[in-house]
């Protein structure tokens, strides 16, 4: 049992007239075996909530604590909050040209596990993720992320989702850039992992259409930098039919 | 022809820092093989590590029977042109194929060297021919490819050198009609390496691919001067070269001429240099230069960028769990592997990736 604690967080971000606040107060606990969705018009801060417990240096702290199982996450550095159980399935995966897939999972593998994985029944494991997800086996040989399509650009995330096994996972838009086979590929992927480890998910989202397909225990409402409505799943129902126009006006 | 326009010409004169040519170069670190004053000796110190076969055969022949076919006005190879009396001749028979590479080392002086190699590939002929430059040495080095019509030569040299090597080559490519020159050049070692690697053209169908890799840390010059001649039509080249540097002082040079010249119609050129500055104190220059005549030609460009390291990947692979040394070490090693991968030899491939690994390790980068 895990539980990532948000409290009164505050984040902001160096511009030209010096640094300006985005997250402006948040509130969130996801404990293991519990969704959340985190819905919200653009510009209001939901990515930089995901970057920000992950770690990007962009994002300045300006209050508040983060804490995995009571542990401070915001004084670790990006690779200790990964070691600690925390995964960023991002929205815009970042190429990495002339390193394979495989060289990579296996890298990161072997940081997480303390180990380097037996390489044969690693290969397996690989192999039978990637299946899952329907990939093509060719696709390891790849470089990271680079000419990827949007679709397995997520997908790929999602494979080291299901190879890393984390505690908490943050899915940032995962469900932008897919088409309707696609997003049931991955969403059944994060269904499947959730099965099997009881991880917590935070899922961050604009569109209600991934809610059909990964059902939210909590549904938080984002805007203008901290969460201003939550209630259940009822909620992203309300949300479809009329909009965050109500939550924008401030 | 040689022998009279070494007469005709007049000696260049021992560059003093302001010529174009020599601007970037530090001459105070070049042991004097600039200058004629300096005594240098003929030794011929390359010799064959592996790859005995049929298909070829290697000599060591007077200088006089093998004289210089292309013209030049670097003063390091008037100096061994006037000075070195036997030349290491490599022939590939016309029509063989050269099935395994075919591997040179150097065994080093304690004296200043010059050194000329003459590199024939017969007509439809194809090789391999690798030269792995380690050790310490002061040498200055000639290397003449002739490619006949329809040769194919695949030309490998790794400068592995000691930290205290000076290494200053030009390596002359003469490619026929439809023969194929695809050359690496790696630089990772030596105090000052300045290779001069050049082009030009005999026949139509003609095609060059220039590839390389440099990775300069603490105090060493890695300066590499491209030049393509297209002087005849139809002919294609291609050069991409990748650096790195790190460390204080750390200095590279890249220059990238490319020359079409009015009767060259139809070429087909592009270049391209990037250069990932590691840390603070390194400083890359990147030069492309693109003179056209005309104006009957499939296409030219280049290209050159020079930035620092990407947080972005950085950020991608620790966010995985991956220590930031070993992210730094995976993204430098995929920032070269689309060169050095394509030296076809493990061995080769993960020996050159380890020193880099390492070198990198040693600056703190």
């Amino acid at each position: 049992m895990s539980s990532l604690v948000i409290k009164n967080l505050r984040v902001g971000v160096e511009t030209d007239s010096g640094l300006t606040e985005i997250l402006k107060g948040v509130d969130l606990t996801v404990n293991s075996g519990e969704t959340h969705a985190i819905m919200g018009p653009n510009g209001s801060g939901k990515s930089t909530l995901a970057y920000s417990i992950a770690g990007h240096p962009k994002y300045t702290i300006m209050g508040g604590t983060v804490t995995l199982d009571g542990v401070d996450v915001l004084e670790m550095s990006v690779d200790e909050r990964a070691k600690a159980g925390l995964f960023l399935a991002m929205q815009y995966p970042v190429e990495v040209p002339g390193v394979s897939v495989s060289n990579f999972l296996r890298t990161a593998a072997t940081a997480l596990r303390g180990e380097a994985p037996k390489i044969r029944t690693w290969v397996g494991e690989v192999k039978a993720a990637m299946t899952k997800l329907n990939m093509d086996p060719a696709f390891s040989e790849r470089s990271v992320n680079e000419g990827f399509s949007g679709g397995e650009k997520k997908r790929h995330e999602i494979l080291q989702l299901e190879l890393l096994k984390p505690k908490i996972a943050i899915l940032d838009e995962t469900d932008s850039g897919l088409d309707v086979d696609a997003l049931r590929i991955v969403s059944e992927g994060v269904n499947r992992v959730k099965a099997e480890s009881n991880i917590g998910v935070l899922l961050i989202t604009h569109y209600t259409r991934i809610l059909r397909y990964i059902k939210p225990d909590f549904v938080h409402v984002f805007a203008n930098g901290h969460i201003v409505e939550e209630g259940g799943a009822e909620l992203a129902d309300k949300l479809e039919e009329n909009g965050y126009a109500e939550y924008i006006k401030s | 022809m040689s022998s009279l326009t070494s007469n005709l010409l007049k000696h260049a004169d021992t560059p003093t820092g302001r010529e174009e040519a020599w601007r970037f170069t530090p001459l105070k670190r070049l042991a004097g093989l600039h200058d004629r004053e300096t005594d240098v000796v003929d030794q011929p110190s390359l010799f064959q590590k592996s790859g005995d076969q049929a298909g070829f055969s290697l000599k060591l022949v007077a200088a006089d029977s093998v004289p210089p076919i292309s013209t030049t006005d670097d003063v390091i190879v008037e100096r061994i042109r006037e000075s070195v009396a036997r030349v290491t001749l490599l022939e590939i028979n016309r029509n063989s194929e050269v099935s395994q590479p075919i591997t040179f080392n150097r065994k080093n002086s304690i004296d200043k060297e010059l050194s000329r190699t003459v590199i024939r590939a017969g007509a439809n002929s194809k090789a391999t021919v690798i030269i792995e430059n380690t050790g310490g040495s002061l040498i200055g080095e000639e290397i003449e490819i002739i490619l006949d019509s329809g040769a194919t030569l695949n030309f490998v040299t790794l400068q592995e050198w000691e930290n205290t090597t000076v290494h200053l080559a030009r390596h002359h490519a003469i490619v026929g009609r439809d023969a194929t020159f695809n050359s690496i050049t790696v630089s990772v070692g030596g105090s000052v390496v300045r290779i001069l690697p050049t082009v030009e053209y005999t026949g139509p169908g003609a095609s060059a691919e220039l590839l390389g890799v440099y990775f300069a840390t603490d105090g060493q010059h890695l300066e590499h001067r491209i030049h393509v001649d297209h002087g005849v039509p139809h002919a294609k080249s291609r050069v991409n070269y990748k650096g790195a540097l790190a460390g204080n002082q750390a200095r590279s040079v890249w220059i990238g001429d490319v020359f079409i010249r009015a009767i060259a119609e139809g070429t087909d050129t592009y270049e391209l240099n990037r250069n990932l500055l590691l840390t603070d104190g390194a400083r890359a220059d990147s030069v492309p230069n693109l003179e056209i005549e005309t104006g009957e030609i499939i296409g030219a460009g280049h290209a050159s960028t020079t930035g620092r390291f990407d947080d972005e990947q950085l950020f991608y692979l620790m966010s995985r769990g991956i220590a930031s040394e070993e992210a730094r070490r995976l993204v430098i090693r995929g920032f070269f592997s689309e060169i050095i991968g394509k030296i076809g030899d493990e061995i080769i491939e993960e020996r050159l990736m380890s020193r880099i690994d390492n070198d990198l390790a040693k600056v703190g980068a």
